[in-house]
């Protein structure tokens, strides 16, 4: 069973997602996975590379959007789709990594996301920890 | 949306009352009511933030198309005086970059076609890349990736990529001026490397469609269609370089606008002043991705030539017109009976230049600009023409598709995309797809209906019908 928890919310012509997370990394981590599962069915993608990622952001709404993009270029850069997700933070220094695997014949092709947007973002603390959501086009 | 928080100017136009204290320019929307009464509130929130931005020209206003965006909502157009403060957004722009459609005349009939037609959508299907994930199989170099961001389409074709006689009949001629490469990011160029010639996915499709119906007969003369015809249209538009172009200045112009004093009434209306450098970055950036747009439709249209010609060698694929719909461009309006130059955004919706505008081919001078209105793979589309007075109405501005009604994640639930596919094969209609997921939120029912917008569009004055296209074979990403 996934680590992740995620859900998605409606968008005329777009997709919102939601990650949540007992700590704030690993809701963004669940926003990460919740992007890709749009793109392909996430237990089917084998981890056989694994790219690391480093930003620097103080705002705290505007990381989630960098870090989802940042996701989504590395993935186009390397040919790569993403299923495992790792993120770290030290103050403003953010330390992230995404395991996946190239696009294989056989593989669910859902829909593309072209980016995450800065529509509806917003990352909250709730009862059971973290909620970090925002929309993103596809 | 509550039509009582309108005031209807006419039938098909609709200002929002200012509120006591409220300062914003002019709102206004056009459409019927009942298509009005289906758009979310949140297009009407989204339109009268634009309204909000510093040197508005006229209104904001949204296109009967509209549905709720990011930033600006998808059928907004905005346009903004560059010596009164006018701002540049990157969310008056989107992530698709010059995303638009390509319209080429075939030379054939549908009965030419009929019987190959499943062979064709297979041939199709094998040599457009197309869906989340393909690659073309154009690699560029970094030098060359600048060169394609420099000269758009002239470029594909001094690549051969088809023929100088596509150009005429490209906005700009093919070509965007004042793209600026050093603008663009290294992230954006390696994201392109592998997507030149590429389709994408969502609701970006290539569809061999037939003349059905006629609206105005001396037009479709002109624009060399008649019913029965077939011809071929290609939407998509700049691809990865734009997705992160949209991505890189979303975020820097977002600071930016804090930085320069601009209260932003939604952080998504990203912008910078026209005449600042951030602006001006993102400006050479945007021209660029237009480019790309122009040559990646340009390489698509030479892609679907060759398929052609091998199955109908006496085809002759002649581009009708390539119109872009995700734009901001810098034009000459008239306003308050002068000349203005003016940075008009068209976030979904399409420019529709009226008749004698010297910006439009010779043989388009007396119709006006074909505009294309793509509607969902199971209904049609249209294409229509510029009208004299779209012009005063919307900056010469038209709807661009048939806009969404209903969310993916809605779709998703009401219909499954392989049951959907041989529905629509039952109703003569061949899907070619990799993605059952993505044929389901595509459905036809989760869009409005093409018919009415196009009535609207033209009702409102934006643009006079011309032609009704059919879908026969429809390639989707």
């Amino acid at each position: 069973m996934s680590r992740y928890r995620y859900s998605y919310f409606d968008h005329d012509a777009d997709v919102g997602i939601v990650g949540y997370g007992v700590t704030l990394e690993e809701a963004y981590e669940s926003a990460a996975a919740a992007m890709f599962a749009l793109m392909t069915e996430l237990p089917s993608v084998r981890c056989v590379r694994t790219i690391a990622l480093t930003f620097e952001e103080a705002d705290r709404e505007l990381a989630l959007v960098r870090w989802l993009n940042l996701l989504l270029a590395a993935a186009r850069e390397h040919g790569l789709v993403f299923s495992m997700f790792a993120l770290e933070r030290d103050h403003v220094l953010w330390r992230g990594s995404a395991s996946g695997e190239p696009w294989r014949a056989g593989m669910e092709r859902g829909t593309e996301v072209k980016g995450a947007t800065l529509t509806m973002l917003s990352v909250k603390q709730t009862d059971g920890g973290w909620e970090a959501r925002c929309v993103v086009d596809v | 949306m509550d039509l009582a928080r309108l005031q209807q100017i006419d039938a098909y136009s609709w200002s929002v009352p200012l509120q006591a204290g409220e300062q914003r320019a002019e709102v206004k929307l056009y459409g019927s009511a009942p298509l009005l009464a289906t758009m979310d509130d949140k297009v009407l929130e989204q339109i009268t933030n634009v309204a909000r931005l510093p040197g508005l020209v006229g209104c904001a206003m949204t296109m009967p198309d509209a549905h709720w965006g990011y930033g600006f909502p998808i059928g907004g157009v905005a346009a903004f005086d560059p010596e009164h403060g006018g701002i540049v957004s990157a969310g008056g722009v989107g992530f698709d970059i010059s995303c638009g459609i390509r319209c080429l005349r075939t030379g054939l009939q549908w009965n030419d076609v009929a019987l190959k037609a499943r062979v064709l959508g297979d041939s199709l299907f094998r040599d457009i890349p197309a869906g989340v994930g393909e690659e073309g199989n154009i690699q560029l170099t970094p030098a060359e990736l600048d060169d394609v961001l420099l000269g758009g389409a002239q470029w594909a074709v001094r690549n051969g990529y088809g023929g100088p006689e596509d150009l005429e009949f490209i906005e700009e001629r093919g070509c965007m001026a004042g793209a600026v490469p050093e603008h663009v990011s290294a992230l954006a160029k390696k994201r392109q490397r592998g997507e030149m010639g590429t389709l994408g996915s969502g609701n970006h499709y290539l569809e061999v469609q037939v003349v059905d119906r006629i609206y105005d007969a001396a037009a479709a003369a002109s624009f060399g269609i008649a019913r029965g015809d077939v011809v071929v249209s290609i939407h998509c538009g700049s691809r990865g370089l734009g997705h992160q172009i949209g991505t890189d200045y979303l975020v820097s112009l977002a600071k930016a606008a804090s930085r320069l004093g601009i209260a932003l009434p939604d952080r998504e209306l990203a912008c910078a002043p026209i005449r600042s450098p951030e602006g001006e970055q993102y400006i050479g950036a945007m021209n660029g991705a237009m480019n790309c747009a122009l040559a990646n439709r340009q390489i698509l249209a030479h892609l679907t030539r060759r398929v052609f010609d091998h199955h109908f060698p006496h085809a002759q694929l002649s581009t009708l017109f390539d119109v872009s719909h995700n734009t901001c461009k810098p034009e000459r309006h008239r306003v308050g009976g002068h000349e203005r130059l003016l940075y008009v955004h068209r976030k979904g919706a399409t420019r529709a230049f009226g008749p004698d505008h010297p910006g439009l081919p010779v043989r388009y001078r007396d119709t006006g600009q074909p505009v294309i209105i793509g509607g969902s793979m199971g209904t049609g589309s249209y294409i229509l023409s510029g009208t004299a007075e779209s012009e005063a109405r919307a900056f010469s501005s038209a709807s661009h598709g048939a806009g969404r009604a209903m969310s993916r994640h809605q779709a998703l639930k009401q219909w499954h995309g392989r049951q959907l596919i041989d529905a629509l094969a039952g109703e003569g209609i061949l899907i070619r797809t990799r993605s059952m997921r993505g044929a389901a939120e595509e459905a036809p029912g989760a869009y409005k209906d093409v018919d009415l917008v196009a009535e609207a569009t033209e009702q409102a004055g934006l643009a006079r019908r011309v032609a009704f296209l059919r879908p026969k074979v429809c390639i989707k990403g």
